[in-house]
């Protein structure tokens, strides 16, 4: 059974297009329809290539943005200067084909079993992995106490806001916005700092487990404000998407 | 483009048949333990070098060379597959 | 082995006819500048900065900052070509011709192993770095060469795959025995002519 799985996941299979949703003006989630699809944990991700016509071909990995028992789906972000992202986020339709691996990554990853309290911190687009947790916590029913603290540019860019608001009662949702923010926002503003992450981090005696994913600077800043919180730096899991 | 070991979860799959991103790796140079996940990962060059964050040096480099996998490991003084969960 | 199709998915700039002929084998046209790094981007102070050439050891000549940008230099125009498959063309850069600095000291190598800053290296054949053809490159585009892209300076050698076009380059080492660099150790061609579509070792 298990060296099924291994080959299962190691190889390519071909998924289609099963729909798309434009989430923000820049950022897409793409429903696929996959025929061998073993389940994933919340946290995984999957590795996707296309090839042109030429037969060059790229590869990008994209955070499953689903949790198990949902259709699989990522969401993307389109990079102005990215190969894969625009064609994804806008020429990709359903119907379409993509070469899909996955999944992939067993330590970035969250189930109830693995408890809490869980502190969840999302810079832009790495949100989607954490959306999952959530996703998988609701389907769970998982009563594990869980925060998320969501870092945007603008509230334009905020992704999954609807659905994220809507956990509000069964887990703190805050936002804070570095760049522009509307008339009358209560929410915070600004980078991540450590006032905020008073207001917001679990205290450091309660063992929290934290999963950070964004951009590279902001994940170690991050990472950083809590270790210096006296956060054990083995319960502070952390995804890094490139890039500042 | 600067990444973790989470961004080559799929390549190392590949390579040693499991996952590794929880796989403990020590810094042959500089001693400093940590999961694979936590590695800094430079990739889409000619091949995917993966340095130890702690003093950038070289920990593993793949190269893929038609079609094949080259795995140099002599940065690293260990590496030990996450003998938890099984996926 | 061919992967199925992606509808739609195609290059960003199809290549005009004439482009298509300044093509190497295998190789596309991008529009953007790919990053592509083995290691964290340097910041060595300009004030610390040295271009060296160096002998089994011993430093025979060196250029501090200024004294690079003493030298006369030029502009070069060329088209680039990486291992990856993407290909810019006609790059402008400004840069100090190698075989100006190699005048300067006496030596009788006939292979060189550019070194640089995070440890990266690359190895070329004398011929190819004295002759015209290859550049200590500070200005890009009219700038000055960006840190992700190799400044303060990298080596330009444009008729070879990009790889060995070294970022953050600080020095040659003379050889008398070729000696294979970084990308060369693990499988990549010793020489890496693009228009022999040489790539890997073997090639």
């Amino acid at each position: 059974m298990a060296g099924t799985a291994v080959r299962g996941r190691l190889s390519w299979q071909v998924a289609a297009v099963a729909a798309v949703r434009d989430e923000t003006p820049s950022v897409r989630t793409i429903a696929l329809s996959l025929p061998d699809w073993p389940g994933h944990r919340a946290g995984q991700h999957l590795d996707v290539r296309v090839t042109a016509e030429d037969g060059y071909s790229a590869e990008r990995s994209y955070s499953i943005a689903s949790a198990d028992g949902e259709p699989v789906a990522i969401t993307v972000e389109r990079l102005d200067d990215g190969e894969v992202s625009p064609y994804l986020t806008q020429e990709l339709r359903e119907g379409d084909q993509l070469e899909v691996r996955g999944p992939i990554g067993n330590w970035f990853t969250w189930d109830p079993a693995d408890g809490g309290p869980l502190l969840l911190i999302a810079g832009g687009s790495g949100v989607v992995p954490l959306r999952a947790i959530l996703r998988h916590r609701y389907r769970s029913a998982s009563k594990v106490p869980t925060r998320l603290l969501y870092s945007s540019r603008s509230l334009a860019e905020v992704i999954y806001r609807e659905e994220l608001d809507h956990y509000q009662g069964s887990a703190e949702v805050r936002y804070t916005l570095t760049r522009s923010h509307p008339p009358g926002w209560g929410g915070f503003t600004g980078r991540v700092d450590d006032a905020m992450l008073a207001r917001v981090a679990w205290p450091a005696s309660q063992r929290p487990l934290t999963f950070i994913c964004g951009p590279t600077l902001f994940v170690e800043a991050v990472a950083e404000l809590l270790i210096a919180r006296d956060y054990l730096a083995s319960r502070v899991k952390t995804e890094r998407f490139g890039g500042a | 483009m600067a990444f973790d070991g989470n961004a080559i979860g799929g390549l190392l799959l590949e390579i040693f048949g499991s996952d590794m991103t929880g796989a403990e790796a020590r810094c042959a140079a500089c001693g400093a333990l940590g999961p694979v996940a936590e590695t800094a990962v430079y990739s889409r060059g000619p091949g995917t070098v993966v340095r130890c964050r702690r003093c950038t040096s070289v920990l593993m480099v793949i190269a893929q060379v038609r079609g094949l996998n080259c795995v140099d490991l002599s940065g690293l003084a260990a590496l030990e597959a996450d003998s938890g969960r099984e996926c | 082995m061919t992967n199925p199709v992606s509808r739609g998915f195609r290059h960003r700039i199809t290549p005009s006819a004439a482009e298509a002929g300044r093509l190497p084998p295998g190789q596309h046209v991008t529009g953007d500048f790919p990053v592509l790094s083995a290691g964290p981007t340097p910041r060595t102070p300009l004030s610390e900065w040295t271009f060296s050439i160096r002998r089994s050891g011993e430093t025979l000549m060196s250029w501090t900052w200024p004294q690079l940008l003493a030298m006369s230099a030029e502009t070069i125009t060329a088209d680039i070509h990486c291992v990856t498959r993407w290909s810019k063309l006609g790059t402008v850069w400004r840069g100090v011709p190698l075989g100006a600095l190699l005048a300067q000291v006496q030596h009788d190598a006939h292979y060189v192993l550019a070194f640089c800053d995070g440890g990266y290296t690359t190895n070329l054949p004398m011929q190819d770095v004295n002759d015209g053809r290859a550049w200590v490159a500070f200005g890009y585009e009219g700038q000055p060469l960006a840190p992700e892209h190799g400044g303060p300076a990298r080596l330009l050698v444009p008729h070879l795959y990009f790889w060995k076009s070294a970022k953050w380059v600080r020095g040659l080492e003379l050889l008398g025995h070729d000696q294979p660099g970084f990308w060369e150790n693990y499988g990549y061609h010793n020489y890496g002519d693009p228009w022999r579509e040489q790539r890997y070792a073997g090639d």
